[in-house]
């Protein structure tokens, strides 16, 4: 065991861990974040995407013991300071961009990430970017849809609800 | 102007903010205090004889709390069957057991051997890892025809051979479909594999078992689409823990698509190990366990031969289907290949002469259940198949053999029994031709070919039997339940309802969707109304969420609940406007006596029903609490036409689907915005199982498709924007809502479509491919075309 | 996983010294090793993460104009930085996994790992590049040593890659459907002395150079020069995703592409 010390969602947390402890053991098990999912074991899934350093990371293939010192920010966290959704969020709301809701926080962190990077992205560019996150209920359909809508898009073209 | 309550309304979906900021609570997410962890040992060959199981060494390592074989579970029951199939000779189905640990034999690679209970999992796992089992591998019966055969390896030493049940339907159409084969002028004959799928939903099974002592209450929560049926089965069937003493609760649920229907042996491995050591035991699937531990789906081999006569008309349709069940019948199994498939085959065509044989094998692969459709998707696929192939062979136009042979009249009696009550297949096809741009094909071809693409079109029609199902009908056929839903309608003394159903959400928005049913009956604002699900403890009994059931099955439990409210809000109305019952109306609301001012307010009728000062009490209860079970008369029949548009890469055979669109009719639709989400991820899974999904056994019974490096799962860029359509309705005439069910459509429609446009892009580049299994990979894709 | 201890050494000395312990293994960005970890297939009894070690980090030129890359210099950073310098090299860094895996994955790793179907052994090796460790340089063609096995001894750390800049390059890469790792990848570069090709994906030996091609674009950059040239299927990968027959058209398939779409 060992002590780890990050900031999570803007609160310095300190724990004991083991060396073999992953960040979203961290997370869910340490810190009750039980936001963040775990859908796979061979870092393909997403469902456990979270921002280390403000980059998407999957939380899933990184051990608590890196995230030292690190800003790591969840699901828990994307909401406005205000408790309204955020952009992406409130989009994939209005788009039905969920169905059961387990992929969703990983879908919701790596969007985020890619409307930081890049403002307005290409249907292209939407789809490539989710290459590592699995939804297996929407048929991704709304989910682009809703990254192009949170984006400032024009959706209405897109094949209708 | 789009609604924006009540039924019709694409109301926004508000489970959506607990699972849009984290605060889903799904199976995993919940932990009891002093809670142990359970790792399975799992078996790694496929077949063979357990010699030796030495628990000693890992019994003394540290946290373990106890470790459980094959051996304590002596006395108690195996996991039942839920179907009982009679053969084509009349004897029932082959029915061997199947325990909770492996007993004497492995059958399956993942079989659960031993499970070791430790203070955490990483301890159960390293003790798991100490635990020395000895195995006498025997060589494996993985292939259908092959485990058919005199010698086969035999997967349960006490049956005579691996054929679960020969099953022939209708077995008195045989001689009349012979005789129509024989006189026709054309017979399409098509060979094809329905391959075999994992349905990863993308949360992964858990169970986790608590005991308390001091009410000998168990409790067990768990990942399932319907927990009376999960306390049911385990109650009766497996613990003997009589039902008072059980609770189920499946909160929210990350996906299903069949493979959380089923009673497993984690779940009672857990329920029974917290009893035994008095502490609560949970048990969370990693994603490698969810390949050899979920029930998989399909899995056919089919030999379907279509009979037209000289003007094109389809005279006979003759199939032989081997199904594998794997190494044991898990829950559902043996409907799925016959009652869930044989019917169907029919389709959308009137063909008066059909006959089904599906040989049910056994195997030592992971039992095969229900999927996404659950038997509809095979029955489709072979008749699509079959149908665009005659086509071809007659040179005639895929979409006009179709509507020459279109059922127009309804109801219609099929010849594989069954009645479909309404339905408008050329209303469909013509939606269909129009959003799909059938006509601007031609030109889309070209511009592809100029690329250097190949690009083909498929078309295809789907019929489903769902709204599962009459329980007498059912019955009849092997089921061991009824198929009835439930709801109790509470209001509360404010006027604002809970609705406490047997169905269960796994993602398709029960929470939203439902009150928009109760909201349009009583005139109220959807938003006064809440949803109970997912726990024993609090729903009346109810058989969950499957086979597009929710709405026309469950809904109309609650349609009926509400109408007793209704009746009896009326009633004290009456009293309360001095009125005769009879006068009352309820709109938008309020009560008021007809052909007069008079009205009161739906808040005071239900203050009434909880303040009864001024009540007739002599007369009616105070309260005001219904509940309805329904038992639909019929299956409901949703239908609809697909169109898919693909390119073949010449150089390479990767197949990219360009276009794909759907025109379904399901009848009435309660949210049109969660009907369409419904369809998108169903054509999803359909691509997925075309182009993508193949769960793959070597010779030996390996799976070699076994996580996401090697079983491939539909991405965002695998996929296009679809046009969907729902626009051609039919309503259902047997249930209150006239709906029809959606949930599976898309998986049933669609993958008939990619494979005949990949066909057809084949041929375009002067390819000789009449057919190609899918998934069509690239390399098959390649391969075909070298001939 | 089995028990180990994790350290974060801040300096290549730090992390040469901790890897001298007994049983103890280089995290890179974990992307590849986490997942085998989580199926108890390595059992170390202790990981050395060098992803705190500032100094193998980033992507500059040195005065050869080659393009340097730390070993710890995760995938997003090349997409981004060697964009400018080396334009292949970057596009090929841009497609590896996915984006969250690009963002704690590094050229180190992946090297050090030589999956036979990863990205950047086609680089290296297409490139010509020159591994540099805590100890010593390595050239690309003698670095390769078959899939996962490379040159490196035990405890020695990938500290940098030096990529000579060639005229013009391209990597393709034809993706197996499931994992997304290179079904077949060919990485093409053309320099003033002549042509290099690297496959990965395709060969039961790990990345390789096929000299017959790099013989004909050496004399006439052209798809057209490729025509009729071919890799043998033996000793191709053979698996659920393609035959080695099939993999094999793919690398003349791919090669062809990658000639034609050089910049």
């Amino acid at each position: 065991m060992a002590k780890v010390t990050m900031t999570v969602n803007g609160k310095s947390v300190s724990r004991d861990v083991e060396g073999r402890t992953l960040l979203v053991q961290f997370l869910r098990e340490k810190l009750n974040l039980t936001g963040t999912h775990v859908g796979c074991d061979t870092s393909q899934c997403g469902a456990c995407v979270v921002h280390v350093n403000g980059e998407a990371v999957k939380s899933c293939t990184m051990f608590a013991a890196e995230a030292e010192g690190a800003e790591v920010t969840t699901i828990e966290a994307v909401e406005n300071d205000d408790g309204s959704l955020s952009v992406v969020q409130q989009a994939f709301q209005d788009h039905h961009g969920l169905q059961c809701g387990f992929c969703t926080p990983g879908m919701v962190m790596t969007a985020t990430a890619l409307l930081k990077e890049n403002p307005k992205p290409s249907e292209a560019e939407i789809r490539d970017h989710l290459e590592g996150n699995i939804c297996r209920c929407t048929g991704y359909h709304n989910i682009v849809k809703a990254i192009m809508a949170a984006s400032g898009q024009d959706v209405s073209s897109v094949a209708a609800e | 102007m789009p609604k924006d309550n009540g039924i019709g309304a694409s109301t926004k979906r508000r489970e959506d903010v607990r699972f849009l900021t984290g605060h889903g609570k799904y199976t995993d997410d919940i932990n009891v205090l002093h809670q142990t962890y359970v790792h399975f040992l799992r078996s790694d060959v496929a077949h063979g004889k357990i010699t030796s199981i030495d628990t000693a060494e890992a019994a003394k390592m540290p946290g373990v709390v106890r470790i459980f074989t094959g051996a304590d579970f002596e006395g108690v029951g195996g996991l039942p069957c839920g179907w009982q199939v009679t053969d084509r000779h009349g004897e029932p189905m082959k029915e061997p057991p199947h325990p909770v640990l492996a007993q004497g034999k492995v059958r399956h690679v993942g079989e659960p051997i031993a499970a070791v209970v430790a203070d955490t999992l990483a301890e159960a796992r390293d003790a798991a890892e100490a635990i020395m089992v000895e195995i006498e591998d025997l060589p494996a019966a993985v292939d259908m025809k092959a485990a058919l055969k005199d010698g086969a390896p035999k997967v349960h030493d006490e049956l005579s051979d691996n054929l679960c049940y020969d099953w022939g339907f209708v077995e008195e159409n045989k001689g009349a479909v012979e005789e129509a084969i024989k006189n026709a002028a054309h017979v399409t004959t098509l060979e094809l594999v329905n391959n075999r799928l994992v349905a990863n939903p993308m949360e992964p099974r858990v169970a986790l078992g608590d005991y308390n002592r001091s009410d000998d209450m168990s409790t067990l929560y768990t990942t399932s689409q319907n927990p009376h049926v999960i306390r049911l089965l385990m109650g009766a069937f497996v613990l003997g823990i009589p039902e008072h003493k059980l609770r189920v609760v499946a909160p929210d649920v990350g996906g299903g698509f069949g493979t959380k229907i089923f009673h497993y042996a984690e779940e009672a491995f857990c329920t029974f190990a917290a009893r035994q050591i008095k502490r609560p035991v949970k048990w969370t699937s990693t994603r490698s366990e969810a390949f050899m531990s979920d029930a998989h789906g399909r899995d056919h081999v089919t030999k379907i031969e279509l009979a037209l006569d000289k003007d094109n008309n389809f005279t006979a349709i003759r199939t032989e289907t081997y199904a594998n069940m794997g190494a044991y019948l898990s829950t559902f199994a043996p409907s799925v290949p016959t009652w869930l498939h044989g019917t169907l085959m029919a389709g959308n065509y009137k063909t008066p002469n059909i006959y089904v044989n599906v040989k049910a094998v056994f195997t030592n692969t992971v039992p095969v259940d229900a999927y996404r459709g659950a038997g509809r998707p095979e029955a489709t696929f072979q008749l699509e198949r079959v149908i665009d192939k005659a086509a071809r062979e007659l040179g005639v136009d895929p979409i006009a053999l179709r509507k020459q042979n279109f059922i127009t009249e309804f109801p219609y009696a099929t010849p594989v029994a069954v009645e479909y009550d309404t339905g408008d297949y050329m209303a469909t096809m013509a939606k269909l031709e129009e959003i799909a741009d059938v006509k601007g094909f031609a030109a889309r071809r070209a511009e592809s070919e100029k690329n250097g693409k190949l690009r083909g079109l498929g078309i295809n029609c789907y019929i489903e039997a769902c709204g599962i199902a009459p329980s007498n009908l059912v019955g009849q056929l092997g089921a061991r339940a009824g198929l009835y839903e439930s709801a109790t309608v509470r209001v509360n003394a404010t006027g604002t309802i809970s609705v406490m159903t047997g169905s269960h959400s796994h993602g398709q928005g029960h929470e939203t969707a439902f009150p928009q049913v109760v909201a349009e009956m009583l005139g109220i604002d959807e938003s006064m109304i809440d949803i109970v699900h997912g726990d024993t403890a609090n729903t009346p009994m109810g058989m969950g969420t499957y086979g597009s059931r929710s709405i026309a099955v469950g809904g109309s439990a609650m349609v009926r609940a509400t109408e007793k409210i209704i009746n009896k809000a009326k009633k004290i109305a009456a009293h309360l406007m001095e009125a005769s019952e009879a006068d009352i109306e309820l709109k938008d609301g309020a009560f008021s006596v007809a052909g007069t001012d008079k009205s009161v307010a739906w808040g005071d009728v239900t203050l009434a029903a909880y303040v009864p000062h001024n009540y007739p009490l002599e007369d009616i209860e105070p309260g005001l609490e219904e509940t309805a079970f329904y038992d639909p008369s019929n299956f409901t029949y949703p239908s609809g036409a697909y169109c898919c548009e693909v390119e073949v890469d010449p150089e390479t055979g990767k197949v990219t689907v360009e276009r794909f669109a759907a025109a379904d009719d399901f009848g009435n639709i309660i949210n049109p915005m969660i009907v369409s989400g419904q369809v998108h991820g169903g054509i999803a899974q359909g691509i997925g199982q075309a182009l993508l999904e193949n769960c793959a056994y070597d010779e030996n019974g390996q799976l070699l498709s076994a996580s996401y490096m090697d079983y491939a799962m539909p991405r965002a860029d695998d996929v296009p924007f679809y046009q969907v359509d729902h626009s051609c309705q039919t309503p259902c005439t047997h249930n209150p809502l006239g709906v029809k069910g959606c949930g599976e459509a898309g998986a049933i429609g669609s993958p008939p479509a990619v494979i005949n446009a990949v066909v057809d892009a084949l041929q375009s580049g002067g390819h000789k491919v009449t057919h190609i299994d899918m998934p069509a990979t690239p390399s098959r894709v390649w391969a075909a075309m070298q001939g | 996983m089995y028990a180990f201890d994790v350290e974060r050494p801040t300096s290549v000395a730090d992390a040469v010294a901790a890897l001298g312990k007994e049983e103890a293994q280089a995290l890179g960005g974990g992307q590849t090793l986490i997942p085998t970890l989580k199926q108890r297939l390595a059992m170390p009894s202790v990981l050395v993460s060098l992803t705190g070690i500032a100094e193998i980090q980033g992507v500059c030129k040195d005065d050869d104009g080659r393009v340097c890359i730390g070993g710890g210099t995760k995938h997003a950073v090349v997409a981004k930085e060697a964009a400018a310098h080396y334009p292949a090299l970057a596009e090929l860094a841009s497609h590896i996994g996915d984006p969250a895996v690009r963002n704690r994955g590094t050229i180190g790793g992946s090297l050090a790992n030589n999956d036979p179907s990863a990205c950047y052994p086609a680089a290296a090796l297409g490139s010509g590049a020159t591994i540099v460790t805590n100890t010593r340089e390595i050239a690309a063609d003698d670095y390769f040593q078959g899939m996962f096995t490379t040159a490196l001894d035990e405890g020695e750390i990938i500290t940098e890659v030096k990529f000579p800049v060639p005229e013009k390059a391209k990597y393709m890469k034809f993706e197996q459907p499931a994992s997304r790792f290179a079904l077949v990848g060919v990485f093409v570069a053309k320099y003033a002395d002549g042509v290099r090709v690297a496959v990965t994906g395709a060969s039961n030996d790990g990345v390789f150079r096929w000299s017959e091609a790099e013989a004909a674009l050496s004399k006439d950059f052209s798809a057209g020069a490729l025509d009729g040239l071919s890799v043998p299927g033996d000793g191709m990968i053979s698996d659920l995703h393609g035959s080695g027959d099939y993999r094999a058209h793919l690398v003349a398939v791919m090669t062809k592409r990658a000639v034609a779409a050089a910049h």
